[in-house]
């Protein structure tokens, strides 16, 4: 197990340092030269070079790149060129906003999207099935500004039931978070109702039924003890397709996460920002896909051993 | 009959009340104004972005200020000042007992060191080139001088400037946020993080910076204007959409919406009854124009610039931006000191730009390329142009990129037609010479310049000069008419074809009054902060 772990986390830290060389040669390919953004439209030439000096970026790129790691290594992910603050402080006082959301954008999507799966195992191939899928189908393909205008127009202007945008209280959660566990929901009701329809063919449900068990228990208890381990597995996993939702509802509903300051760099070409938001959201992947890992290989012994 | 009197009568007494309300306002309450970016730096030195402009205005001084929702200088920290008769020395005498936020008094050496740090290249300030004209400018920014040479403090209360050369502009520039004062000791204390930890003189002192959320500002109670300003909080909420604070602001829950309103909603919204009053506008120092390569064939010619000057359709690009804007006829916007408004620009006549262009050499017309920022409205307003043109036999390919990609193809000179919307010259203060110099000026036509035309006639140039120099009060209003001249005959070599005037339009809610032009000052983009006042404060 430990030699597992090991060799995990060894391939996570060069998957991470991978992914610092691509940031990094991005910011190259970005038609913007940050000096300029910096020094302003009424900067003279002289002016622009002094700056580009002091910021070292006159220097070879595997310079600055080193340079660049190293600072990384110690915590600092420079300054960022539009906002002028030091871009770890802006990650960090943004981050738990992000780890709120996705808190409660798990909870929604497990709330939606497991019982919807298990309804349409168990009714398979009945119209009330294909209803359950066709609207889970809906829910992937609807993009997800439109779902969080939608839902704050109605539920929040028209029915005054929750508060328009922002950040604080629980009710200021609700919205955002089904707007992102809406899509995933969808995922998840397809992936619970395969996981159930295969566990539901197995012998001993069979048994389970043969010894006269109500329906209920037999899916509930049975069935679904069995089912829902590749789907929280699969949780960690999905931290990826949660980024990328982030950045959109955090902007649509002003919830003051890093999803939103990546929004809004993107726009500026804030590129210390950019990078800093991709690699944090890489991380984030990383550490999820080595929880799914560790969670797999403790329940399914088959893959610590190979 | 009688309902239509009451109704009549209660409509006349809410008249009167809002106009009572209006003749006094009262300190008090306060004002939540939403954005969808962050705030950026609150450094007078550093910030250089129009949502933080104004807000930087209401925390510092400088030695000279603008008369709210005007162009109009009037003295600030100064309390006078002296111009000598060769133009070269300016000497001011401060207000006493102005104080920083945190309490300390501020004295002539704090001027000298605030202009000094914008100056010194350590502070990478976009302002450091505006104080080009003061002696021993270029030992400061080449040769790692400490100070600046120009300027002395005999006393505590006096600065006294020596100028390199006269320069008109020079009351415009200690009237620049580059200039403002701040305190040697907290710049000091907090460096680099100054800009998040504002202290000046101003009307309100920044109490709350929550990151991603929201920045307060409170009344200075001690500040200098006695009366002023009105609201005692400003809350900027940030990261707010601009369409979600539209419906926050019709709930009451937001006050002024510091971004446009949404394109979508805006005719909408304008056309609402129920908004009467509330959507404000005002001129920003703002023209949008289409430049043309002046250095190379066919826009070297003359004959075909006059030509396009002819094909523009400039009315129907006022409807595409739901017409905010008034038509343009040349480079100045109408509130700009020298715009001549008897000027009647190039008539909108294709047949005659036809005929031009064949007289020009090109009677089958000819093939270019239309650089343009890639966000809405841009592309649109470029399609237009590109149909304009195809009328007239040129046929515009359009380019439209990235906001740096195109900006770059203009100071490479790689454009030879670039639509400037989405980064157009918004004047830094309001003097012609800021509309000269840096856009259509040889000095700006260098590789990276903002003279996208790469115009650079030197027979202009030197009547520019001359302009500026003109430095003498008596001078003042034959300085303004030279340089109408100036921005005519340039009109005359027709570098670019002026196209629109930008026009803000605000909307606040009924809680919030003051004068229209507050919520879309020329110099306080995009609000003057210190001068709009709560209706409710008992």
């Amino acid at each position: 197990m430990l030699r597992f772990l090991a060799g995990r986390l060894v391939q996570s830290a060069l998957i991470l340092l991978g992914i610092t060389v691509i940031t990094f040669g991005l910011t190259f390919l970005i038609p913007a030269d940050p000096v300029r953004m910096i020094a302003g439209r009424s900067a003279t030439p002289e002016t622009v070079e002094s700056i580009r000096h002091q910021l070292g970026l006159d220097q070879p790129v595997p310079v600055q790149y080193l340079r660049y790691l190293g600072n990384l290594v110690q915590g600092d992910l420079g300054r960022s060129y539009v906002q002028k603050a030091e871009v770890t402080e802006l990650i960090a006082s943004r981050l738990p906003a992000t780890l709120q959301l996705l808190a409660a954008a798990i909870f929604f999507q497990l709330l939606l999207g497991l019982p919807a799966g298990i309804y349409s195992a168990t009714r398979r191939n009945r119209t009330s099935d294909k209803v359950v899928m066709i609207l889970s189908f809906i829910g992937v393909s609807a993009p997800q500004f439109v779902v969080g205008l939608l839902l704050l127009y109605v539920f929040a202007h028209k029915l005054n039931l929750f508060p328009l945008g922002g950040y604080g209280t629980l009710s200021h959660v609700v919205l955002p978070a089904v707007t992102l566990g809406v899509t995933v929901a969808g995922w998840y009701s397809r992936m619970s109702r395969s996981s159930m329809i295969e566990v539901l063919r197995q012998d001993y449900i069979r048994t389970a039924r043969a010894k006269g068990l109500s329906e209920w228990r037999v899916v509930l208890v049975h069935g679904l003890r069995n089912a829902i381990l590749p789907i929280i597995a699969m949780i960690g996993i999905d931290i990826g397709l949660y980024m990328q939702g982030i950045v959109v509802v955090e902007a649509v509903f002003g919830w003051p996460g890093i999803g939103q300051l990546a929004w809004q760099a993107i726009q500026r070409i804030d590129i210390p920002i950019i990078m800093a938001v991709t690699l944090v959201a890489a991380t984030g992947i990383v550490i999820g896909n080595l929880l799914a890992d560790i969670a797999t290989s403790l329940v399914d012994p088959r893959v610590r051993h190979r | 009959m009688f309902r239509t009197f009451a109704a009549a009568t209660a409509a006349a007494a809410f008249v009167f009340a809002t106009a009572m309300a209006q003749a006094e306002p009262k300190q008090g309450g306060q004002m939540v104004v939403t954005y969808k970016d962050d705030i950026s730096t609150l450094d007078p030195a550093i910030g250089y972005d129009w949502q933080n402009w104004s807000m930087i205005k209401s925390l510092f001084n400088g030695l000279m200020d603008y008369k709210p929702g005007t162009t109009e200088l009037i003295t600030d920290l100064a309390e006078s000042y002296t111009v000598s008769d060769d133009g070269l020395g300016y000497t001011f005498k401060l207000r006493q007992g102005v104080k920083f936020h945190n309490g300390r008094e501020l004295v002539a050496s704090d001027i000298k060191y605030s202009i000094e740090r914008a100056v010194n290249p350590k502070t990478q300030s976009p302002g450091q080139g505006f104080f080009w004209q003061i002696k021993g400018y270029d030992d400061m920014v080449s040769n790692g001088a400490g100070e600046l040479s120009g300027i002395t403090t005999p006393d505590d209360y006096t600065v006294v400037f020596e100028l390199s050369q006269p320069d008109a502009t020079f009351l415009q520039i200690v009237a620049i946020n580059f200039s403002f004062a701040v305190p040697r000791e907290e710049i000091e204390k907090y460096g680099e993080d100054f800009g998040r930890n504002p202290i000046g003189t101003g009307a309100y002192r920044m109490t709350d910076w929550t990151l991603g959320q929201r920045v307060v500002f409170e009344r200075n109670r001690d500040y200098f204007r006695a009366g002023s300003p009105y609201l005692d909080k400003i809350i900027f909420e940030v990261g707010q959409d601009p369409q979600v604070a539209l419906l926050r602001l019709k709930r009451g829950e937001v006050d002024v919406l510091g971004d446009p309103i949404p394109s979508a909603n805006f005719l909408t919204e304008k056309n609402d009854p129920a908004n009467k009053g509330l959507i404000v506008k005002g001129d920003l120092l703002h023209t949008g124009y289409i430049t043309m390569n002046v250095t190379e064939p066919p826009f070297d010619s003359k004959l075909v610039r006059q030509a396009v000057n002819m094909a523009i359709a400039k009315e129907r690009i006022v409807r595409i931006i739901n017409g905010r804007g008034v038509i343009a006829n040349q480079p100045l916007p109408p509130a700009m000191p020298g715009y001549d408004p008897n000027y009647k620009g190039y008539a909108f006549d294709p047949a005659k730009a036809r005929e031009m262009l064949a007289e020009a050499g090109y009677p089958d017309g000819f093939e270019t390329e239309l650089y343009v920022m890639n966000t809405d409205p841009n592309p649109r307003i470029a399609q237009a142009v590109q149909q304009d043109l195809a009328e007239i036999g040129i046929k515009a390919s359009i380019k439209s990129l990235a906001q740096s990609t195109v900006i770059a193809a203009g100071g490479e000179g790689t454009a030879p037609m670039l639509w400037s919307g989405g980064m157009a010259w918004i004047a830094d203060y309001p003097d012609p010479s800021n509309f000269y110099g840096p856009i259509l000026g040889c000095g700006g036509a260098a590789p990276g310049g903002w003279n996208w035309a790469k115009y650079c006639n030197e027979e202009i140039d030197a009547l520019a000069a001359k302009a500026d120099s003109m430095a003498g009060p008596d001078q003042a209003a034959e300085r303004i008419d030279l340089w109408r001249q100036i921005f005519l005959k340039i009109m005359d070599d027709a570098p670019w074809v002026p196209v629109f005037n930008e026009i803000r339009f605000a909307m606040h809610s009924a809680r919030i009054g003051g004068k229209d032009v507050y919520f879309a000052d020329p110099i306080h983009i995009p609000v003057n902060y210190e001068a709009v006042y709560a209706n409710d404060v008992e």
